[in-house]
């Protein structure tokens, strides 16, 4: 067990203590001791005595707030001169240093890499030639892109797939207005949306016919883009962008109360979750047949029709359909905190 | 063709310095859609319209409507309204 020194009481720890816990100091010490000192010499203090203790005491806070705010002034002084001249002229050195020193590490990257066009580049290997020679022949899409990104590389499209989910989640996680079920119109809510509604008019006449004009032909667009997609260019990338800025005007135009008919937070989560899940578990089936050497009831089919590129139209349709609630829920999101 | 590929080019240039040069915060947004959409129509020339489809979806749509979303967000819009240009930017 640890001595407790004689002089403990006097030393810094204790004092901060005492301090943090009633606020006096050392100051209101020697003022009471005053008092009760004067008070030792005569039994009751006279009236003089007591006003000229509170005209010291007075005088005293009147000192210690003048140099509280002398010091104040000193530091703010300091900080609105000195220290920012200091401050920006370090910001200045470390944005130059910083700039130097990450121009010099791309540069260095750059000087590194193969001589442009030169034939024996690393780009140029078998697996670019046997893309463009077998693709379709092996993967069924006459877009070699879709055959690429979606067959032979159907790995890292899930991945990107995953990363849309996952920044979906992170603005759920940080810009999710807190809802309570059981009472729908809390306050927190109400102002949120009154102040998404601040800028615009509730139906504009104009922007509703247009949108009910076009908003048919671009989510038309966007499906044939994703269906498409094994076909011509296009695909479920941006064939799902397209889907979500049609529903984003949709959303614009008519409000939360007519999106929300057909798409809330349920719809959000089973469309993205499903969508990835068949994603991972078709593919993993089309991996494990394919490395194994096992037949695989997935084959290529006729090239140019609909449905064939075997596993390709079913996962453009996944991706797209990730891609459009990811698009619509950041939107809905950024906008009310809510679907 | 080769004539409005430069011009494009020099285009998005000037659009990219001039996104950093503004100070309106909407403006910079208008000037970055363009942008968008100019690297659009480039990369139709350069024959890959899915790229295309995307970046016009994706650059000048999207991305721009976030934008536009998180500036009302922050009340920077009615502010520059009020303040005239530039100085309206930061909250209260």
């Amino acid at each position: 067990m640890a001595k407790i020194r004689n002089d403990y009481e006097h030393s810094w720890w204790p004092r901060l203590l005492q301090w943090l816990e009633d606020g006096s100091t050392t100051l209101d010490d020697e003022l009471t001791d005053e008092i009760v000192e004067s008070r030792e010499g005569h039994l009751l203090p006279s009236h003089e005595d007591v006003a000229a203790h509170e005209a010291r005491l007075e005088e005293r806070h009147r000192k210690t707030l003048e140099d509280e705010q002398a010091m104040y002034d000193h530091a703010h002084q300091w900080s609105k001169t000195k220290g920012a001249r200091l401050v920006d002229w370090i910001y200045r050195i470390m944005a130059v240093v910083i700039c130097v020193s990450i121009i010099w590490v791309l540069l260095q990257t750059a000087s590194y890499l193969p001589p442009f066009g030169s034939p024996d580049n690393p780009v140029n290997n078998e697996v670019s030639q046997r893309y463009i020679e077998k693709g379709m022949e092996e993967t069924g899409a006459v877009n070699i892109v879709a055959g690429m990104i979606l067959d032979y590389r159907a790995f890292d499209t899930l991945g990107e797939s995953n990363v849309l989910f996952i920044a979906a989640c992170s603005v759920l996680i940080l810009l999710r207005v807190s809802s309570d079920k059981k009472h729908p119109g809390s306050v927190h809510q109400l102002e949120v949306e009154a102040d998404d509604r601040m800028y615009e008019p509730k139906n504009d006449m104009i922007l509703q016919h247009i949108t009910a004009f076009l908003v048919p032909m671009i989510l038309v667009y966007g499906v044939y883009g994703v269906m498409n997609g094994h076909i011509s260019p296009g695909g479920g990338f941006s064939g799902g962008a397209i889907m979500g800025a049609a529903l984003i005007l949709y959303l614009n135009a008519f409000g939360f109360k007519r999106t929300e008919r057909f798409f809330t937070f349920k719809t959000f989560k089973v469309v993205s979750v499903c969508a990835l899940s068949f994603y991972a578990i078709s593919k993993a089936y089309s991996f494990f047949t394919g490395a194994n050497h096992l037949h695989s009831f997935i084959t290529p089919g006729t090239p140019g029709m609909l449905f064939s590129a075997g596993l390709i139209p079913y996962l453009n349709i996944a991706v797209g359909a990730v891609v459009c609630c990811t698009m619509y829920a950041f939107y809905t999101h950024f906008r009310k905190g809510d679907m | 063709m080769e004539f409005l590929n430069i011009l494009l080019l020099l285009f998005i240039i000037v659009c990219a310095i001039s996104v950093s040069l503004t100070k309106n915060l909407f403006t910079s947004i208008v000037i970055f859609m363009s942008q968008s959409l100019a690297m659009s129509v480039i990369w139709i020339m350069l024959e890959s319209p899915d790229l295309a489809v995307t970046e016009a979806a994706v650059g000048a749509g999207i991305t721009s409507l976030l934008l536009f979303v998180t500036l009302k967000k922050i009340h920077a819009i009615d502010q520059q309204k009020k303040g005239a240009t530039g100085h309206g930017q930061d909250q209260e």
